[in-house]
């Protein structure tokens, strides 16, 4: 992150590996977070994000590369002398305390008075709406509730970071939606930074001010959800946040911001140059171009402009609502289009059917050329 | 009554009229399977039982009762021989279970926490001990306590050049390390089935709400294994108390146990008064084994 200024930074990982015998978990992940943030790390199971959290809250060590908070080196400080709290995937509360004294607990070992324990354990207790559940046990407690105690005991001792790891993860689907909310709102009132694993991809989009896609031990792309979604930075990226199409080819022309592709079966396809600053296509090279379903628009007859206008065959369609979903064949790529249907009609022909022909476009600018 | 239609239910035919009527057999099945649990039960009680209630008996010798009375019981507490054997068992026993308890719980810690090779070797051979017959133990202790003293012996004359007339290092020491080796693998037994679904995250979240290891282990998991701790405890506890065959064979001058006291006494015959004794050892125990069960019930 070059153009963040350094003081704003609460978390900083720099050139990390964490390695577990041979693999490498972790490997050279950098990344910053600034303070006051909700920053996601979001990416499929085993991609390396629960571990990211554990060297940040001092559970694990690095291999190699350094944890900053505060831009402090962490080097080997216990996590009991780090100012941040994390949140528990399995929520993790004492089973022997009740909920009042599971969030005094952190209080306590800080050497907080007991009139200001009791005041602040009210407060953190109003704040996730548990005050009447203060002498319950945790297995007396709904998951909800459970969660929602989680996070008062950590939010009590006023940390300067909160780690997440997938807190939503063992709630249902309903409840997830109104956690999501809450802890949103929750976020913005504390004013704590947030870091918050999670693979959901949709949670991140609407939770976080900014989001790192996580593969295989390596951060592949930090950004806003809008960043990610419009301007992935590599195929990775592309695919697993939301739906897209790729289309492969070897690259024929670059103009500017722009490149165009040749299709094995010669079909020429212009897209804006993705994936960062140094990553310019070279004539000849092989790429992609990803472009995403909702960008695409089917015409019954041929556009005027020739750019990106292909000839297809409908193969199927899916009315889902709010739009509708056709499949067409370019070649012998499947292509997903999403029709918004903004007019309301009940007349058949207004849809494709299938073995239908079709003329589909997109505009350059819509569409991405990534060469990894 | 039941209406009888289960042959036909059961799949066969009957084709003529059985020598017993069905309902009878199957009353005389219910029968049997009663009669023979009541044996059980009562192979397993009334010599108890028995014992118990000859402990009240007034007569001094025979299988007569003669009427009650509470004069062996009276005669036992002022048995000084007596009392100062079981004063003997009961230091000896809670001495034993504090340092068996200590260890076997940092043993059992140990052995879950690290990782090393062959763990599975090393964790058969700390719970060996419970399937190793008392016999043998008692007599490979006897002959290692045996050696120590023969090595005392010959270490004390070379130091001081005179021959001691006695070198013996049985006795209370020697009682103690023997009640801690056989009652050890009991205790490291129930705390690592306690451990086995111990949650280790609890540990990292007070770690990470400010705790250090210290109080983290005071705080969280030693209260979290206290069930599986004390039950440990009560048993080696009971164990060491009960404890004849090893005792017998590691026991210097002086240092008899209340049941190495029953069983001397007993050679002179079996008088109420033992009858007595062993009714409160029996008492004792069972409050032991209740305490150790209504503890381990609270906690689930
Ligand atoms: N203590 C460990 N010992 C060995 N390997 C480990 C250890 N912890 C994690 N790993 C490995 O490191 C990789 C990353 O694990 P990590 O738990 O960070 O993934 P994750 O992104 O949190 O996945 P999930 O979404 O499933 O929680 C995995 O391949 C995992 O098997
Ligand atoms: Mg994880």
């Amino acid at each position: 992150m070059p153009d963040t200024p350094t003081a704003d930074i609460g978390v900083e990982l720099r050139d990390v590996v964490k390695k577990f015998g041979e693999v490498a978990a972790v490997d050279h992940v950098s990344l910053a977070v600034r303070n006051k943030e909700f920053f996601a790390m979001l990416g499929p199971s085993g991609c390396g994000k629960t571990t990211c959290l554990r060297m940040i809250a001092g559970f694990e060590r690095p291999t190699s590369g350094e944890v900053y908070i505060n831009g402090e080196a962490q080097g080997a400080t216990p996590p009991f002398e780090r100012n941040v709290n994390t949140v528990f995937q399995s929520y993790a509360l004492f089973p022997h305390m009740t909920v009042a004294q599971n969030v005094a607990f952190g209080l306590e070992m800080r050497g907080v008075a007991a009139p200001e324990v009791k005041r602040r354990v009210g407060e953190a207790l109003e704040l996730v709406r548990l005050p009447h559940l203060a002498s319950r046990y945790p297995k007396q407690m709904s998951g909800g509730q459970q969660q929602r105690v989680a996070l008062a005991r950590a939010l009590v001792n006023r940390p300067q970071v909160l780690l997440l790891d997938e807190p939503l993860g063992a709630l249902d689907q309903k409840l997830r939606k109104e956690m999501q909310l809450e802890l949103k709102s929750l976020q913005t009132q504390v004013g704590i930074t947030f870091v918050f694993v999670t693979h959901d991809q949709e949670e991140a989009l609407t939770m976080s001010d900014r989001i790192c896609v996580m593969s295989q031990g390596h951060a592949l792309q930090v950004g806003t959800p809008v960043e990610i979604y419009e301007r992935p930075n590599c195929r990775f990226v592309a695919d697993f946040i939301g739906e897209t199409n790729f289309i492969d080819g070897t690259v024929s022309a670059v103009n500017g911001d722009f490149a165009t592709l040749k299709t094995a079966a010669g079909m020429p396809v212009t897209g804006r140059i993705g994936g960062g600053p140094d990553a310019r296509p070279t004539v000849g090279a092989n790429a992609t171009v990803s472009v995403r379903p909702e960008k695409i628009t089917l015409a019954e007859k041929a556009p005027e402009s020739g750019v990106n206008a292909h000839e297809v065959r409908v193969f199927s369609v899916g009315y889902v609502g709010s739009d509708t979903r056709v499949v067409v064949k370019l070649g012998d790529a499947n292509i997903d289009v999403w029709e918004q249907n903004s007019v309301s009609t009940l007349d058949p022909n207004y849809f494709f059917r299938p073995g239908e022909t079709a003329w589909l476009t997109f505009k350059p600018e819509n569409a991405l050329v990534l060469t990894s | 009554m039941t209406q009888a239609t289960p042959s036909s239910e059961l799949g066969w035919k009957r084709h003529s009229k059985p020598l017993v009527p069905y309902e009878t057999s199957e009353k005389l099945g219910r029968f049997s399977l009663l009669a023979i649990t009541l044996g059980a039960f009562a192979f397993l009680y009334v010599p108890i039982i028995v014992l118990v209630v000859f402990s009240f008996n007034s007569a001094r010798t025979g299988a007569v009762w003669q009427g009650f009375t509470l004069s062996w019981y009276e005669r036992m507490i002022n048995n000084e021989r007596l009392i100062d054997a079981a004063l003997k068992s009961l230091v000896i026993a809670t001495v034993s279970t504090i340092i068996a308890v200590i260890i076997g719980t940092l043993t059992a810690l140990a052995m879950e926490r690290y990782k090393f090779r062959s763990k599975g070797a090393w964790d058969a051979l700390l719970y060996m001990p419970v399937i190793v017959p008392e016999i043998v133990m008692g007599v490979s202790l006897a002959m290692f306590f045996g050696l120590v003293s023969g090595g005392v012996k010959a270490l004390v004359t070379a130091v001081t050049g005179v021959e001691p007339e006695v070198a013996d290092v049985r006795g209370f020491g020697t009682l103690v390390i023997s009640h801690v080796a056989f009652s050890m693998p009991f205790v490291y037994l129930t705390v690592r089935a306690r451990l086995a679904d111990f949650d280790t995250t609890l540990e990292e979240a007070a770690k990470d709400l400010g705790a250090n290891e210290m109080r983290t282990f005071m705080r969280i998991t030693l209260p979290l294994l206290a069930p599986g701790i004390i039950s440990g405890a009560l048993l080696a506890l009971t164990l060491s108390i009960d404890d004849f065959i090893i005792s017998f064979f590691v026991n210097g001058k002086g240092w008899n146990t209340l049941p190495i006291y029953i069983w001397s006494a007993l050679k002179q015959g079996v008088t109420p008064e033992i009858n007595a004794v062993s009714t409160a050892l029996l008492l004792f125990s069972i409050l032991i084994v209740t305490l150790s069960v209504v503890i381990q019930r609270r906690q689930q």
